[in-house]
C-alpha cells in the first residue's frame, strides 16, 4: 500500500542549526497494515508523517502510496489519499464553521469542487448517523459552531472526518497526547474501532508504550533519524514494554534515562 | 434643511461606499487578510469607469470593465503573496503603489471630469424624473441587495465555504485536499472586484475621477466594518453580517457628514477616520482588560487559609 524507498530530509542544510531528521528510511505497508510508531524527541516520528503527507519537500528518495508515486506532489493533491489527525486539537478543524459544514469540507476531499451547495441534506442525515458513534451528542449540535467544542471532542470530529472519505492512508499524529487520559482513552478506542470496522491501512505515532503496544498488527522504533526496530504479527504480541525499554537502551545508549519520562505512562 | 439634504447625499455616499467595505470584508473578516491593494483598486474602478465613458463606452458597460480589472488587480496581489511568497500586506502595498501609475496612464491625466459625459445616474434620473440624490441611493440600495444575495449564496457553495474555511485554518483546509493558494487569489480577485465596482458607482455619481480618489479608502472600508460590528454585534447569521457592513458605511458617512457640518475642516477628516478606527479597535479591548480586572478575586479575606497569606 505504501512503499517508502531511501528518504531522508535534512533541515537547514549547511548551518549551524542543520538537523538530520531522516536518514535513509525505507519502509513498506501491507494493506490494512495498522502500524504504530514509537521514539524519543526528535527520532523523527513526526516527520516521516509529515514526509508522507508532503509538509516538506523530501531531499531524495520515493514515496509510492496504492501505485502512485506522490513524492513531489504538492501537500493538497495528495490530501486525497490521505486521511490526518494531528497532535493539536485546533489544527484539524475549522473553528467558525459548523459541525456539518467541516464534515462537509471533508466529506469531499479528493473531489472537485464547485459551485454545488456546501452541505446536502443527504449528506446531513449521513453526518448524523456518524456522529452517532462518537457517543458525544454531537449529532444534536450539528450547526453549533466546532469552536464551541472541547479539544477531545474536537479530536474526536477530526478523526470522523478524516475517515468520512475512505483514506488509502490514515496518518495520526499522537493524535491523543493533547487530550487528559480519559478523553485519550475515549478517542483512542474510537480509532481502533474506526480503523477495524473500515480496514483501514494506518501509521499511529504515539509516545504511550502500552498503547503501541496493545494496538495494531505492526510496531517500529524509531531514532535519530532511523528506523531501528521493526516487528509484527505474532511476535509483536509477545513484547513487553521491558523488552521494548531494553531496545531502546540498546540503541540510544546513555540518553535512556532522559527519554524515560516521555516512555512512562 | 442643509443638515438634512447633506445627510441625504451621506446615506447615498454610505451605499456606493458600501459596496467597497463588503469587498474589503471578504478579506479582512474571511480570508483574514489585510490587502491594502484597496486604495489603489478603488481608483482604478473610478479611472477606467471615467476614461471609458469620456471615450463613448456605455457607462453600463464601463462598470462591467471596471470589476474586471479590480479583479486582475486583486489576482496580481494574490500571485505576489502566494507564488512569490511576498506577505500580504506588503503584497497589496505593491500592487497599489503599482496601481497609481497604471491609474495616471488610463485617464492620461490625474482628473477626469465627467460634466457633459452621460452616467447611469443621469440617464437614469432623467429617465424617472427624480433627484440625483435618490437614483443614486436606490441604485446603490438595488446593487448592495444584489450583492449580499450573491454573496450569500456564493459563500455557501462548495467553494465558498472552502475559502471560508481558508481564512479559518489553512492546516486543515490543505489536508482535506484543497488547495488554499487558489482560494486566496480568488477570494483576493472578488474583494478588489467588488471595490472596484464600488469606485466606478462612486465616480458616476460624484461626477469625476481622481487618481487619488482611494487614499485612504481601507479604511474607510475597515471603520464601517467596525462601526456595523459594534452596533450589530458580531453573533450574527452573514446576511445580516453583510448588511451590517452596508449599514456601518452609512453610519460612517453620516458621523463625517454632520462633523463637517458643525464645522469640521476637510482637510482633519482622514485624521479623524483614523481616530474612529482606532478607538473602534481598541475599546472592546479595554472593556474587556476592565471586566476582567473587575471580577479578580484575590480571596484575601477568606479565613480559611485558602486565600492570601
Amino acid at each position: 500500500m505504501l512503499t517508502i524507498s531511501h528518504v531522508s530530509k535534512t533541515f537547514n542544510p549547511g548551518t549551524v542549526n542543520e538537523k538530520k531528521a531522516l536518514q535513509d528510511i525505507n519502509l513498506h505497508l501491507e494493506p490494512e497494515d495498522f502500524v504504530t510508531v514509537i521514539g524519543g524527541n526528535g527520532a523523527g516520528k513526526s516527520t516521516t508523517l509529515n514526509m508522507i503527507a508532503g509538509v516538506y519537500p523530501i531531499d531524495c528518495g520515493t514515496i509510492y502510496l496504492d501505485g502512485v508515486n506522490i513524492s513531489r506532489q504538492p501537500e493538497y493533491k495528495r490530501a486525497a489519499l490521505l486521511g490526518r489527525v494531528f497532535q493539536d486539537p485546533m489544527m484539524g478543524t475549522a473553528a467558525n464553521m459548523q459541525i456539518e459544514e467541516n464534515m462537509a469540507l471533508a466529506h469531499r476531499r479528493g473531489r472537485k469542487r464547485g459551485l454545488r451547495w456546501g452541505v446536502t441534506k443527504e449528506e446531513k442525515e449521513v453526518f448524523h448517523e456518524e456522529l452517532k458513534r462518537l457517543g458525544l451528542g454531537l449529532e444534536d449540535r450539528m450547526t453549533a459552531k466546532v469552536g464551541l467544542l472541547s479539544g477531545g471532542q474536537r479530536q474526536a470530529l477530526t478523526l470522523l472526518m478524516a475517515t468520512l472519505q475512505k483514506p488509502k492512508l490514515l496518518l495520526l499524529d499522537e493524535h491523543t497526547a493533547a487530550l487528559d487520559p480519559r478523553t485519550a482513552k475515549k478517542v483512542l478506542s474510537l480509532t481502533e474501532e474506526i480503523v477495524t470496522e473500515e480496514r483501514l491501512t494506518a501509521l499511529m505515532v504515539t509516545h504511550n508504550m502500552k498503547d503501541a503496544l496493545r494496538l495494531g498488527n505492526r510496531l517500529i522504533m524509531m531514532h535519530e533519524g532511523r528506523i531501528i526496530y521493526d516487528v509484527r504479527g505474532e511476535e509483536k504480541k509477545k513484547l513487553t514494554v521491558e523488552d521494548l525499554l531494553k531496545k531502546f537502551e540498546d540503541a540510544s545508549g546513555g540518553e535512556f534515562a532522559n527519554d524515560r519520562m516521555i516512555l512512562a505512562e | 434643511m442643509g443638515i438634512l439634504l447633506a445627510i441625504q447625499g451621506a446615506v447615498s455616499q454610505g451605499v456606493l461606499w458600501g459596496i467597497m467595505a463588503l469587498g474589503i470584508y471578504l478579506t479582512y473578516r474571511i480570508l483574514d487578510v489585510a490587502d491594502l491593494t484597496v486604495d489603489g483598486s478603488f481608483a482604478l474602478g473610478g479611472c477606467t469607469c471615467a476614461a471609458l465613458v469620456t471615450a463613448g463606452m456605455n457607462p453600463w458597460l464601463s462598470l462591467v470593465v471596471a470589476v474586471a480589472a479590480g479583479m486582475i488587480a486583486g489576482f496580481v496581489t494574490g500571485m505576489l503573496h502566494t507564488k512569490c511568497a511576498i506577505p500580504a500586506i506588503l503584497a497589496g502595498i505593491l500592487t497599489q503603489i503599482g496601481l497609481y501609475s497604471i491609474n495616471l496612464r488610463i485617464m492620461g491625466r490625474s482628473n477626469t471630469p465627467l460634466l457633459k459625459t452621460p452616467t447611469i445616474f443621469k440617464s437614469l434620473a432623467s429617465m424617472t424624473g427624480l433627484a440625483q440624490n435618490w437614483v443614486s441611493m436606490i441604485v446603490g440600495a438595488i446593487f448592495v441587495i444584489v450583492l449580499i444575495a450573491v454573496l450569500y449564496w456564493f459563500f455557501g457553495t462548495e467553494i465558498g465555504s472552502a475559502i471560508r474555511a481558508t481564512g479559518n485554518n489553512e492546516n486543515m483546509v490543505r489536508s482535506l485536499g484543497m488547495n488554499t493558494n487558489t482560494h486566496k487569489v480568488m477570494g483576493l480577485a472578488l474583494s478588489n472586484g467588488l471595490v472596484a465596482l464600488s469606485g466606478a458607482l462612486v465616480t458616476q455619481s460624484q461626477g469625476y475621477a481622481d487618481v487619488k480618489q482611494g487614499t485612504g479608502a481601507i479604511v474607510i472600508g475597515l471603520a464601517s466594518i467596525i462601526i456595523g460590528e459594534v452596533i450589530f454585534g458580531k453573533k450574527n447569521s452573514f446576511g445580516t453580517k453583510l448588511a451590517s457592513v452596508v449599514i456601518g458605511s452609512i453610519i460612517y458617512r453620516i458621523i463625517v457628514a454632520v462633523v463637517l457640518q458643525m464645522g469640521l475642516n476637510t482637510d482633519d477628516l482622514k485624521l479623524l477616520t483614523a481616530l474612529l478606527v482606532a478607538a473602534a479597535l481598541t475599546v472592546p479591548v479595554i472593556l474587556d482588560k476592565r471586566r476582567q480586572a473587575a471580577s479578580y478575586d484575590p480571596m484575601t479575606d477568606k479565613k480559611d487559609g485558602k486565600g492570601g497569606k
